[in-house]
């Protein structure tokens, strides 16, 4: 079985959000970049495939030079090899129009990625990738099981889960529960030693047009300090939820 | 030319979310001065959305779609879309929402804005405003494609009356047989708010000190008709369901009230329920995080607090039935 897993090169979470050139483009500056969380467990789930089903793990990105010590992480924790499509990613279109390329020339039978990124969480790539491709695509997965052709998977409903029966080929955008956060992995020495001589093979970008373009950006309203209530005092909460915020 | 929304309907009921798409349809179609169609799939009554104004209600039945499919409501969106020149979809971003629009927009060749949480602030360029960034900022996005799919958040816009006296037209579809991923069971509490449907939401994290400690929660929870949550390090001991994690990497929560009982207020766990309209939190330690992104505070022990405010609140809402 041949893996694909679609890689964000993303801010860490804590990062400090801020914008330059009058609010158009994200300050990179002093962020550290990381593998999106959402795809750090899909990454997982396709090691186990490695280990337990002999399948070969194929890491991708559509992203500039910068994104690639992001692609040696994906390396060091156990992926064979890496694809970085050279581009700057414009938007979900144009990323999916890449990776879809990228799907079609290696003959992936299963794709794996995040359900979202946690930079724009749009959630719009896998789905998108799918549609390209036509492939099966089942959205919000949280277990996966691959025999032969056939997969069995869960998704995450509203209040639940639903139990899926499927094929290969197909793209499965993941989250938490398709493994769990204790199953994640931190690259060791020998990973990175390992990830330094596994190949990284840099493919142009298809020129794909994007449908969308970024104008700009802003951030919140700084919100107003938070009320204190005193403890003894529930019935100032009860009356301020009921006449001051209207919720109650 | 129109503007399409899909109302959903789970089990056949139309939501709180597909009340919120048409009104906000209703004022994108104004915008582009031309009329809203609302598609519905196996909705038993569609009569109420012409009070948020569904001029045109296209309402499709067919015992093949009972169970959702992507790629199969993908379809019959596309088919409407062609029957009624749509240019603009509109898709609430429940989960089945969020799992269709991808696929609708590739169909299309659209471009696609998700998490939009506002009017177009100009029809030509096309500019919605989206979240970004977990929502700690927001993107300003040209959608420059000549079919536009635009997301609307989660209680981003609002639900706004409209009425008006809808044609309702039912139409047959001509649907997939060959679904490529087929339900083979579906596995959900009843009974149960669910934190997507949920108002209000009341979370406890790991100030609680046990599993055993969660009847409060859920009291309070009760009183309030909410919804139970919880922070991760609940959910990764396990003392509560995975499902009820929300976060960065659990659940998203967009309710009007958040409630939180003794967690701390990790930046993860607040990246996940920060587009909430108001937020409570209730903890020991002053110096927690949360503090700082709550409307409303209280310092003090949760199982002193709580069990007030379970009481207080039952005696209000004796008061205000």
């Amino acid at each position: 079985m041949k893996i694909l897993v679609c890689i964000s090169h993303v801010p860490d979470t804590t990062s400090k959000i801020n914008f330059t050139e009058n609010n158009t483009k994200f300050d990179t500056n002093g962020v550290q970049f990381v593998i999106n969380p959402y795809d750090e467990f899909v990454l997982t789930r396709a090691m186990w495939f490695k280990e337990q089903q002999g399948a070969t793990v194929t890491v991708v990105n559509v992203g500039t030079p910068i994104t690639e010590p992001t692609l040696r992480k994906a390396l060091a924790i156990g992926a064979d090899e890496a694809i970085r499509v050279n581009a700057e990613p414009l938007d979900g279109m144009f990323v999916a129009k890449e990776i879809a390329e990228v799907v079609k020339t290696g003959g992936y039978d299963l794709v794996l990625a995040g359900k979202e990124s946690s930079d724009y969480n749009g959630q719009m790539v896998p789905g998108m990738v799918a549609a390209m491709t036509d492939y099966n695509f089942v959205n919000g997965c949280v277990g996966v099981q691959v025999e032969g052709s056939d997969i069995t998977a869960i998704r995450e409903i509203d209040g639940g889960s639903e139990t899926v029966a499927t094929s290969l080929p197909i793209v499965i955008a993941g989250q938490k529960g398709i493994v769990e956060e204790s199953d994640l992995r931190i690259p060791n020495m020998r990973g990175i030693m390992m990830a330094r001589k596994k190949p990284l093979n840099v493919v142009e970008s298809t020129a794909s047009e994007n449908a969308t373009l970024s104008q700009s950006f802003e951030k919140p309203v700084p919100k107003g300090a938070v009320k204190l209530v005193d403890a003894n005092n529930i019935d100032e909460l009860i009356s301020l939820l009921h006449k001051e915020a209207k919720v109650i | 030319m129109s503007v399409l929304v899909y109302a959903n309907s789970p089990e056949g009921k139309l939501k709180k979310s597909a009340f919120e798409v048409v009104s906000y349809g209703k004022k994108v179609a104004e915008k582009l001065g031309t009329h809203l169609v609302a598609l519905t799939i196996n909705a038993d009554d569609v009569s109420e959305l012409q009070k948020y104004g569904a001029e045109t209600i296209v309402t499709v039945k067919n015992d093949q779609l009972n169970i959702f499919n992507a790629k199969n409501y993908a379809s019959v969106i596309k088919q409407v879309v062609e029957l009624k020149k749509s240019q603009v979809v509109i898709i609430d971003s429940s989960i089945d929402g969020l799992y269709l629009a991808p696929l609708v927009s590739v169909s299309l060749d659209a471009g696609y804005a998700s998490n939009v949480v506002e009017l177009p602030s100009s029809t030509s360029p096309f500019v919605v405003k989206r979240k970004a960034f977990s929502n700690k900022a927001f993107n300003n996005t040209v959608i420059s494609t000549s079919n536009k799919v635009i997301g609307l958040a989660k209680n981003s816009y609002g639900i706004f009356e409209n009425p008006v006296s809808a044609a309702i037209e039912s139409f047959e579809t001509i649907s997939n047989t060959d679904m490529g991923v087929k339900s083979t069971s579906i596995d959900k509490a009843v009974g149960k708010v669910t934190i997507a449907d949920a108002d209000v939401v009341v979370s406890g994290g790991r100030g609680l000190k046990g599993p055993e400690n969660w009847g409060m929660v859920e009291e309070l929870a009760d009183v309030l008709g909410a919804a139970t949550a919880c922070s991760k390090p609940v959910s990764d001991l396990g003392w509560r369901p995975h499902g009820e994690h929300v976060g960065q990497t659990g659940k998203p929560v967009a309710t009007n009230l958040y409630i939180a009982i003794g967690i701390s207020g990790a930046i993860q766990h607040l990246a996940g329920i920060n587009a909430s309209k108001v937020k409570v939190v209730i903890n020991t330690d002053p110096e927690a995080p949360f503090f700082k992104a709550a409307d409303y505070g209280i310092v003090g022990d949760a199982f002193e607090v709580v069990p007030q405010l379970i009481s207080k609140l039952k005696d209000f809402k004796v008061q205000n039935s």
